[in-house]
């Protein structure tokens, strides 16, 4: 078997007297999309907060391509190729879709301008038509506050974000929440479209159909703690069900 | 039941990707700075027809831009401080602590050339950004609410300058100063000092509004976590923002200076108070995420404007702070409005909106 490209050993995060994480292991490989699943509050969040450099974890491993990393800051997750869609979107909503894509990556202009700071707004804009036509995104408007969107639509623009910059791991917590039924298709549609790529995609979601959908393979999380493994194709939904209500319990932990 | 392939039916979103572009002049039109803009148009104009001969001339326009240069370049800081959704009530203070030690020094080397004025004006400056500095550091780094931080400066920079002077007004300012700076002309009228403020006017709205620097300022105020999570080093930036208004307010210590030959101790107690209303008018958002340079100098002048016509009329002048107060009042009831509309994605356009809310 490959090298997972992001691996997470004996994670364990508390919050006060709540384990958010209890001794979590996980793993994703490129090139392939791992569900991520579990009732509320099983600490889907918190891992992938932790596993994007957001959230110091209490004990526990973190290995990228192998290797072993310390994972501080969303920009060295970010420099490593890493992307994620936060359930809270994390955009700022006084700023257009075009600010969002590249805030904090601003392509600047070229000689003096770019030295006193001008940015390269035409070609920022252009590629980030680029990206949401690819997404299909109904992104009407490239100059209007993402705070006035709906929020399908200011989903649709952060996870057209994330897709644009990651090359090694794109994690997307409940992306389809807020969509609409031709933008979920669209979604998984990227999904495994980036996929394909060779990138790791870890989706988040509730809905078990999109999740038999989507998915390679798909990981059990209940009380912030691995209860399964499963290849997507030989489980259906009652067996998911089952494992995140603790109701059964299966494989490796 | 593995799989649910999803039928799609009709169309309902049609998918049209930034097809629609506005014009920068329809986007201009729904700016808060634009329509406020219009109010001081009409002030203006009412103004001139009750007193032709005495409102309406070179000379008393020429007063109104004078009188509100020092202002203005106090409010370019202050908007990008309330952008970021902070406050600096300490310019006022440091404008008078930074004239103070500029004064200090330009008497202790003596002389009145330029040399002497210029030591004065890079130490001036230097002690403004250095309050800004500290304002900034505990904010950012400190975490101590801006208000708070600013309000302790404040008296601690008008303290220290009363401390240094023992409370006597430092009154010996270069000539060289006064008559240039202070109450000289450019180009057959144009006041040397509006020049200044004019330039950093334009600075200061270019900085914000087409570089990295100025986007970030908006990112802060927009979503200080949204900013962080992509890498924005929001406390280095908080710390710059505030050094800028300290820096601002260093250089109108010496505009000050140059103006009045005095250091005028007791003369600014007022001076935060007005510009925060002028930058607030203006349709800044004292929530952060938004707001205009251009709408600051308007909300300069909608006061500035108000105090001269009252006195030209014959009103008694005490109006001038009951008017100021109301049109701050309705400002922040706008910005309150439309902040409401945009968190419901309804339509921003204040006018449409309040006519569409008559006709319900
Ligand atoms: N910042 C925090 N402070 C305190 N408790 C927290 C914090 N973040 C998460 N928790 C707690 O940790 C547990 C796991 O939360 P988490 O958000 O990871 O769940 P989740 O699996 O993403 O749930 P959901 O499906 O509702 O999104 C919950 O009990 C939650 O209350
Ligand atoms: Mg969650």
């Amino acid at each position: 078997m490959t090298t997972p490209v992001l691996e997470a050993r004996g994670l364990s995060r508390a919050f006060g007297h709540v384990l958010a994480l209890d001794d979590a292991d996980f793993e994703v490989y490129p090139g392939e999309v791992t569900a991520l699943i579990g009732d509320n509050g099983a600490g889907k969040s918190t891992l992938v907060k932790a596993l994007s450099g957001n959230l110091a974890v209490d004990s526990g491993e973190i290995k990228f391509a192998g290797e072993p990393i310390q994972l501080t800051s969303p920009t060295q997750a970010s420099a490593l190729g890493i992307e994620t869609v936060y359930q809270d979107l994390a955009l700022a909503p006084h700023l257009d879709p075009v600010q969002n894509m590249y805030l904090g990556r601003e392509l600047m202009r070229g000689g003096l301008g770019g030295a006193v700071g001008l940015m390269n707004v035409n070609e920022m804009r252009s590629q980030s038509r680029v990206a949401f036509d690819e997404l299909g995104a109904t992104v009407r408007s490239l100059t209007t506050p993402v705070g006035s969107m709906s929020g399908g639509q200011r989903q649709a623009v952060a996870i057209a974000r994330a897709v644009h910059w990651a090359n090694k791991v794109v994690f997307l917590d409940e992306p389809t929440a807020a969509l609409g039924v031709r933008q979920t298709k669209n979604v998984l549609e990227t999904i495994r479209r980036v996929r394909d790529k060779g990138i790791a995609v870890v989706f988040i979601s509730h809905s078990m159909p999109h999740v038999m959908e989507v998915s390679d393979r798909v990981q059990v999380l209940r009380l912030g703690h691995r209860a399964a493994v499963l290849d997507a194709k030989h489980t259906n939904m009652e067996e998911l069900v089952g494992l995140m209500t603790g109701a059964s319990t299966k494989g490796a932990a | 039941m593995t799989n649910i392939k999803t039928g799609m039916g009709p169309e309902t979103t049609s998918i049209e990707t930034a097809r629609q572009k506005e014009g920068p002049f329809k986007r201009m039109l729904k700016l808060q700075a634009f329509q406020i803009f219009i109010v001081l148009i009409v002030l203006v104009l009412i103004f001139s027809a009750l007193a032709p001969e005495s409102f309406a001339t070179l000379s008393n326009l020429r007063l109104v831009v004078q009188n509100a240069s020092i202002l203005a370049v106090l409010g370019v800081g202050m908007t990008y401080v309330i952008i970021t959704s902070g406050i600096d009530l300490s310019i006022g203070s440091v404008l008078v602590f930074s004239g103070v030690v500029s004064a200090l020094t330009m008497r202790a080397i003596g002389g009145d050339d330029w040399g002497t004025a210029a030591i004065g004006v890079v130490v001036s400056i230097v002690v403004g950004l250095a309050w800004g500095i500290f304002n900034g550091v505990l904010i950012s780094k400190a975490k101590v609410p801006p208000l708070i931080v600013t309000l302790g400066s404040l008296g601690m920079a008008l303290g220290l300058a009363q401390i240094l002077t023992g409370g006597v007004d430092v009154r010996d300012v270069p000539s060289v100063l006064t008559t240039t700076i202070g109450y000289g002309n450019i180009l057959g009228g144009i006041p040397v000092i509006s020049v200044i403020a004019l330039v950093v006017v334009v600075i200061g709205a270019l900085v914000l509004h087409y570089t990295k620097f100025g986007l970030y300022t908006y990112a802060v105020g927009s979503s200080e976590e949204a900013a962080r999570r992509v890498g924005v080093k929001v406390d280095q930036h908080l710390i710059r923002v505030y050094a800028i208004s300290g820096g601002l307010a260093g250089l109108a210590g010496v505009m000050s200076l140059s103006q009045f030959s005095t250091t005028a101790i007791a003369g600014q107690s007022q001076t935060n108070l007005n510009v925060i209303a002028a930058v607030v008018i203006g349709g800044t958002s004292l929530f952060g995420g938004y707001g205009t340079i251009f709408g600051t100098v308007v909300g300069l002048f909608i006061p500035a404007v108000l105090q001269n016509g009252f006195v030209i009329t014959g009103i008694q002048p005490f109006w001038q702070q009951v008017a100021v107060g109301a049109v701050l009042i309705v400002a922040v009831y706008i910005d309150q409005v439309r902040r409401a509309a945009a968190a419901r994605g309804q339509s921003t356009n204040l006018w449409r909106r309040l006519v569409s809310r008559k006709s319900e």
